[in-house]
């Protein structure tokens, strides 16, 4: 087994990783661009921060002015009191599903195809989540009082409203955050404890050694970590779920046409799935490429991201769908010209037709194995799957709030110059964290990469493939 | 160092109202080197003085002189050259935090309309009817409730003016002494007023006109109650003032006639008019009301039919009327519009109703044709008995138009040496067409009484501020006679004269006081104990037993000349809420959605539908407006239900000197108008250009889909009639109340409202009475563009059926103050929460602003603060001291809305508290039940089975709105109900 020199051309794989990997070259890969030196850190690199850091400002910028003037700076107006700000929370928490997803989800059901994108992806849930949740905070009317919200001790002797959804929706982010964050970095700590170990700069090795918290590569220490990250998974799992049908219950909770369907908590959590694995796909393909690591991010994991794709866009369309239907068969006159209004309503029948092009029409090429396996071909129709998943939200609160029950209250929304800048500001920060974190943190877990290595020097080439003989499909060179 | 002139800083100390503080004798006199020598030390402090403000600094300067006013505003409820002793018992009836009353009045028109003002420790803050004045019934209507705005209004005129210059009143009495001097008898002086209804006024002028006897008055207002004498001229041979009996009437027919809303009388008219209207059970018998206009009016939206009609086919009608009723009128052929089954309806219903009936003239018709519907009147038998009349209260016996034609002739001809205007604001509001304004430059001395420096105080020689109503001693006369006392609530507080002091200083007496002057007018008059008599009167706010007796006229019809207009017309009317000019510069009369096209912060040309497509134009299109070689360019309003091939417009805008609020809103319609009457012939261009016009309702139609949402109800009284107990169209959707959990028990009291859409006719006194309770901000017209609007009461207009003439329903829509309400369980912070007496209230220091309770509001009156728009303390104007102390100021961040003005259930509560008593009904009476001239709403305790609102609310027309969602509002509706002629029931659309 030799190492595969990083300057050959690689041939694209459908295994879980490419043939013929050694620790040495798995550790290699992963961890030399975290210990390069700065000044031989790629120009691609400082080129992306420099623009994160651009729109980084831009978000900064916009929250200064956000706080001194008050939230009448965006496009709000009576009667649609939540615009944009919730449209990009939602959109952002969607986004930060993935995560979760791949990481407990996939290591309860023993899928070991999640292993080289788990780490990644998580990191994408912690800075979406981190994202989402500052709009909700952002878009109150008087930001520094958000803390009101908690349940803590205090002198008005007054607790929040628990019958509140908003409240409910506190809680779950702030848990789905919490448990996100331990997830990820209990799954570092073997890694981190790897850097600590090639790191030649003593400062260097400091910094990772303190965030190994001291891991030694026992057995002991093995069974441990194996054990609490189980557990860990198994708690995060049921948050997958949780997180978005809370929010979800936001809408369903309220009276208003079009928000009040039982259909939402399940219908949210699947549109989270495929907006997030959407994103992972936009972040995996110029990952592999720019830090050559094809071998470990090959085509089966674009392939199955894929058909996660097309299968949870479909449960989506499915949601839209009986929207329509439930409004018709309801009977009730509000349902019915909400429906009729997302549709073909004058001002914003655009929203609910593009949507549908995003998220039904341009997914239909995930039918064939060619697209999914076209790196170029799921970059884009992740992108415009994101755009449909911004549009679906769009259209489900704003348009739905700009003709509720009384004639008279009926008005239009627009957009201003400021909801742009919050929204494309909330790119610079995801992307500071995440050029940040591709930079200083082994982007790929190298000890669970090591493990399938290991199978597939000991127990023959395919052994997953035969473990699992049921997974049947997939092309196996 | 110059010499110091101390006379001449003797001078200006006198010319100054309220304790002065000089640093020294050089900053007094305003020398030249003190000016030099602050420019040097506080450069800063030196430069607002000159060179145009900006308006940064103008509200830095603003919040700067607040702070500093602090010192002598203390003295301000006092005249300040009388000493001041602190209490050292208090009076009994002086307790802080409870205010006191007092009676005035305000002038509408001319004509007095009673109130009675609330005041905070000597500050005016609200203006209530007085239920004592004939005139006003204890209503209001919205300019006198947003009269207390522009008492407080920083930019009302604050010092002398000469060519511009900052003078003082003791300069300009030493040259009114010179110029009056040279006049002689009198050749050459001229008074120019607005309509003088003042009885020590006009015994003032009297007594001018007595001492130069070459001396003129002139008089003109800017509305159209010139013609409305001017049509009982015609008819009677005499100006009379009519004195209309609606509560006698079974049959009324108006043309174009807003007698509701615009015309001498209107609250009283309302009162009792709606009073005959009311329809509460199948047995009332509401009679019947026909109205034919060329524009929407409030007063024509609750009529039983209605019939848009050009002023051209308005004449032809009124003609047609009045030979079927056999008058001697010229004939003329039917309009298109109206049938003949109409006519003949009408005019069935008339001659049954026999001295019954009434037709009412507008007053903005052609004099000839009011002059007719006196005539149809007297045909009918009902002169003497719904038709009255009396003298007007002016002393006028001239036209208003022909008066300023001889005026200005005189003024071209340099026949005029002196010209004293009292008030008004002539140079705005006479027409274009009279050539006032370059007339009034030949004018070499020309003194304008005013309370805003306005584009009459510019042209003007000499400007002097003209203290406000509510700052000063004065009388007037009501449209039926009756004399108020106009009493002052607070000193005057931007100096400021009255109009009596202007003329006591024409008459040679510079010093005299409005309170010595109007008190020894009356002293003269009043036979007997006079100190009980002037007690009396001040305190019941009108004097008993004034009003002018009743003539009966003979109708004198001779050769009426009734004019033709065809083609396209413009018709002018003054605005709604602005009115003429007087409260361009008013915040809350600005905002204020104009009845019908829900306009705020502009005029706008009003097209109906039909003409708006033969010109190729639509909503916000500029049309170029031409008038006698005059044009002027207006954004279009498409109005469903204006006359055809007719335009309106209103005064009262495009002003050029009116302060920021009024500077540069809309477009000048005086540009434009006749010299005399208010409808003329125009060429319509379209200009191709867009306007940018806001509104606050943007969907009217209940057509389609609002159709099916029964948010109107309505039927006839056939209908009514033939299901009593449970009319069909009251609960279309059947809906059955169910909860798992039990009710809560309102033990206490369970406070309702009733709103009678049936007397309701839009007229906006309720909004702003409420905004003037409520300390509601004004948002400016971007906010009001992005539907950002902060009344917490608004009026829903809708309008259902042919889109040339639709039948209008208005729905004042205020928080319903759900038993079981949709905002309160999705506030995460309980910030809103229901009180025990069924009040769904507001915690604004507990409200964070997700505004997840007015996306749950199905009716959406939670109005939101997304900006800073209240004045904040380190900001606040004067205009803070108009904000009601018994209610929160909202910050930005905070939601709000109506609260059913819990600050005046609170005092009632304490009230029967201390006397161990329950509240009793109508003790509690809110901002807009207390103003509403129809009184269409009503509020009391639902536990209480005798009261109002429970009897109102046991009418089977009452209805719930979205009553499907079983919020189970407090505030409920009553449907609808229209007096159709049977054989005209086809026009009537269900909603």
């Amino acid at each position: 087994m030799a190492i595969r020199s990083n300057t050959k051309p690689f041939r694209e794989t459908n295994r879980v990783i490419a043939r013929g990997q050694t620790y040495k070259g798995i550790d290699d890969d992963v961890m030399t661009p975290v210990l390069t030196h700065p000044r031989r850190t790629p120009t691609w690199w400082y080129v992306g921060m420099t623009i994160a850091l651009g729109l980084l400002a831009v978000y900064l910028g916009t929250v200064v002015y956000l706080v001194v003037r008050g939230i009448g700076i965006f496009g709000n107006n009576q009667p649609v009191a939540w615009a944009f700000p919730i449209v990009n929370f939602v959109w952002w928490i969607g986004i930060g599903h993935a995560g979760t997803l791949i990481s407990a989800a996939l290591l309860l059901f023993r899928q070991p195809w999640r292993t080289s994108i788990n780490r990644f992806a998580e990191a994408m849930t912690i800075f979406a989540v981190v994202c989402a949740g500052l709009y909700p905070i952002l878009h109150l009317g008087r930001p520094w009082l958000f803390y009101w919200l908690l349940p803590y001790p205090n002198t008005f002797g007054l607790w929040p409203q628990f019958r509140s959804p908003l409240d409910w929706d506190l809680f779950a982010i702030a848990t789905y955050a919490s448990v996100s964050v331990l997830f990820w970095f209990i799954g570092l700590i073997p890694d981190l404890a790897t850097l600590r170990d090639r790191a030649v700069n003593p400062g260097v090795r400091f910094f990772y050694g303190l965030l190994s918290l001291g891991w030694n590569n026992s057995t002991k220490a093995w069974q441990r970590y194996m054990r609490a990250y189980l557990l860990l998974a198994a708690i995060s799992f049921p948050l997958v779920l949780s997180v978005h049908s809370t929010i979800a219950m936001d809408f369903a909770f309220a009276q208003v046409p079009g928000w009040n369907n039982t259909i939402m908590p399940p219908y949210f959590v699947a549109g989270a799935v495929f907006a997030g694995f959407a994103m992972v796909l936009i972040l995996a393909v110029p990952l592999r490429k720019a830090f050559r690591l094809e071998h470990m991010i090959t085509m089966r994991h674009l392939d199955n991201s894929a058909k996660l794709l097309l299968g949870t866009g479909l449960i989506v369309v499915y949601g839209y769908m009986i929207e329509l239907f439930i409004a018709w068969y309801s009977g009730v006159e509000f349902e019915r010209y909400m429906a009729y209004n997302r549709v073909f309503g004058q001002d914003h029948w655009w929203a609910f037709w593009l949507l549908i092009l995003c998220n039904f029409v341009a997914i239909q090429p995930l039918w064939f194995r060619g697209i999914r396996q076209s790196p170029l071909a799921l970059f884009i129709i992740s992108v415009i799957v994101s755009i449909g998943m911004w549009l679906e939200r769009y259209v489900i609160f704003v348009v739905t709030l700009t003709k509720d029950w009384l004639l008279s209250s009926w008005r239009d929304y627009s957009a201003t110059l400021w909801d742009w800048s919050l929204y494309i500001g909330s790119f610079g920060l995801f992307l500071t964290l995440f050029f940040l974190f591709i930079r200083l943190l082994p982007s790929i877990a190298t000890t669970e990469v090591k493990e399938l290595a290991y199978h597939d020097a000991h127990q023959g080439s395919d052994y997953y493939e035969k473990i699992r003989a049921r997974e049947a499909g997939l092309e196996v060179d | 160092m110059s010499e110091l002139d101390i006379n001449a800083i003797r001078e200006r100390l006198k010319g100054q109202n309220g304790k002065q503080y000089w640093r020294s004798l050089d900053e007094l006199a305003e020398t030249e080197e003190f000016q030099s020598f602050l420019h040097e030390e506080f450069p800063r402090q030196a430069a607002p003085l000159e060179g145009t403000w900006k308006r940064r600094d103008f509200m830095k300067l603003l919040g700067a002189s607040l702070a500093l006013a602090g010192l002598t505003a203390c003295a301000r409820p006092l005249p300040s050259h009388q000493k001041i002793v602190p209490y050292v018992s208090q009076p009994e009836e002086i307790i802080p935090g409870r205010p006191l009353y007092f009676a005035t009045a305000i002038s509408h028109g001319g004509y007095g309309e009673g109130l009675l003002v609330e005041s905070h420790q000597g500050r005016p803050t609200k203006v209530e009817g007085n239920p004592d004045h004939p005139a006003s019934l204890g209503a209001t209507a919205a300019a006198p409730q947003a009269s207390v705005l522009t008492l407080y209004d920083p930019e009302r005129s604050q010092a002398v003016l000469q060519r511009g210059e900052e003078s003082s009143w003791g300069e300009f009495t030493q040259e009114l002494e010179q110029v009056l001097s040279g006049l002689g008898d009198g050749t050459g002086l001229r008074l120019l007023t607005e309509r003088v209804t003042s009885p020590t006024l006009i015994a003032q002028i009297d007594s001018l006109l007595s001492q130069y006897p070459g001396a003129t008055w002139h008089q003109y207002s800017a509305n159209a109650v010139d013609d409305l004498l001017g049509g009982t001229e015609a008819a009677f041979g005499q100006r009379l003032m009519p004195v209309y009996s609606f509560g006698e009437a079974d049959v009324v027919v108006s043309f174009d006639a807003d007698f509701m809303n615009d015309y001498p009388g209107r609250l009283r008219y309302a009162r009792e008019f709606a009073d005959r209207r009311r329809v509460h059970q199948a047995s009332a018998d509401p009679g019947r009301f026909y109205a034919f206009e060329t524009t929407p009016t409030p007063t024509g939206s609750i009529a039983d039919h209605r019939v848009p009609l050009a002023p051209g086919e308005m004449i032809d009608l009124i003609a047609a009327v009045a030979r079927r009723l056999g008058v001697d009128a010229p004939e003329r052929p039917l309009p298109s519009g109206v049938t003949d089954t109409l006519v003949d309806a009408l005019v069935e219903d008339l001659t049954a109703a026999g001295s019954n009936a009434l037709a009412v003239p507008g007053a903005y018709l052609p004099i000839a044709a009011q002059a007719l519907v006196h005539a149809i009147n007297d045909a009918l038998g009902s002169i003497g008995t719904t038709a009255t009349f009396v003298e007007p209260g002016d002393r006028n016996d001239e036209n208003g138009s022909e008066s300023i034609q001889a005026l200005v002739e005189a003024m071209n001809g340099g026949q005029v040496e002196a010209l004293v205007m009292l008030g008004g604001n002539f140079a705005y509001d006479l027409p274009a067409s009279t050539g006032f304004v370059d007339a009034l430059a030949q004018v070499p001395f020309s003194v304008h009484l005013g309370l805003y420096q306005d584009e009459t105080a510019q042209l003007a020689t000499w400007h002097i501020p003209r203290a406000h109503y509510l700052e000063t001693w004065s009388d007037i006369r009501a449209f039926d006679g009756t004399i108020s006392i106009v009493q002052p609530l607070i000193d005057r507080f931007y100096g400021g004269r009255s109009d009596h002091e202007l003329l006591a200083a024409l008459t040679g007496n510079p010093e005299a006081e409005s309170y010595d002057l109007v008190r020894s007018y009356w002293e003269n008059q009043v036979e007997g104990d006079y100190e009980g008599f002037w007690r009396e009167t001040v305190y019941r706010g009108a004097v008993q037993d004034s009003a002018r007796p009743i003539v009966t006229p003979e109708l004198q019809l001779a050769n009426l000349e009734l004019p033709e207009f065809s083609g396209l017309t413009v018709t002018f009317r003054n605005d709604p809420s602005v009115e003429d000019h007087s409260y361009a510069n008013n915040g809350w009369l600005q905002e204020l959605p104009k009845p019908f096209s829900k306009l705020s912060w502009d005029n706008a040309a009003l097209v109906s539908p039909a003409t708006a497509q033969e010109l190729g134009v639509s909503n916000r299109s500029v049309i170029s407006l031409e008038v006698d070689g005059r044009s002027v360019e207006a954004p279009v309003w498409v109005l469903p239900g204006q006359a055809p091939a007719t335009i309106t417009v209103h005064t009262g805008f495009g002003r050029t000197a009116s302060g920021r609020i009024g500077t540069g809103v809309g477009f000048d319609a005086n540009r434009i108008r006749p010299a005399t009457g208010w409808v003329a012939p125009v060429n319509v261009s379209n200009t191709g250009g867009r306007y940018e016009l806001v509104t606050t309702q943007d969907h009217h139609n209940l057509n389609g889909t609002g159709e099916a949402r029964h948010i109107i109800r309505a039927g006839t009284l056939a209908e009514f009639r033939e299901e009593p107990e449970h009319p069909h169209f009251v609960h279309p959707v059947a809906h059955h109340e169910s909860d798992l959990y039990p009710a809560f028990e309102y033990d206490s009291y369970a406070w309702g409202m009733v709103i009678d859409q049936n007397v309701c006719t839009g007229c906006n006194a309720c909004v702003v009475a409420c905004q003037s309770e409520n300390n509601i901000p004004i948002v400016g017209k971007d906010q009001v563009a992005v539907g950002r609007a902060m009344h917490w009461l608004r009026i829903d207009n809708y309008h259902a059926g042919d889109i040339d003439n639709p039948e209008y329903f208005h729905q004042p829509m205020l928080c319903q103050h759900c038993e079981q309400a949709p905002c309160e369980p999705v506030c995460p912070v309980a910030a809103t929460v229901h009180d025990n007496e069924g009040l769904n209230t507001m915690v604004y220091n507990r409200c964070v602003g997700t505004r997840y309770c007015s996306n749950n509001c199905p009716y959406k009156v939670r109005r939101f603060n997304f900006l800073q728009y209240a004045e904040l303390s380190d900001t606040a104007t004067e205009l803070s001291m108009a904000n009601n102390p018994d209610v929160t100021v909202r910050s930005r961040g905070v939601m709000e809305k109506c609260s059913f003005c819990v600050q005046r259930i609170a005092k009632a509560r304490i009230d029967a508290e201390t006397e161990s008593r329950r509240i009793a009904d109508g003790e509690v009476v809110t901002a807009c039940q207390g103003a509403c001239p129809t009184e269409a709403i009503v509020f009391g305790d639902l536990n209480d089975p005798d009261s109002a609102v429970n009897r109102v609310k046991s009418s089977p027309l009452n209805y719930a709105l979205l009553e499907e969602l079983n919020t189970k509002p407090r505030n409920t509706y009553l449907a609808r109900v229209k007096n159709t002629h049977p054989a005209l029931t086809e026009d009537v659309v269900n909603a």
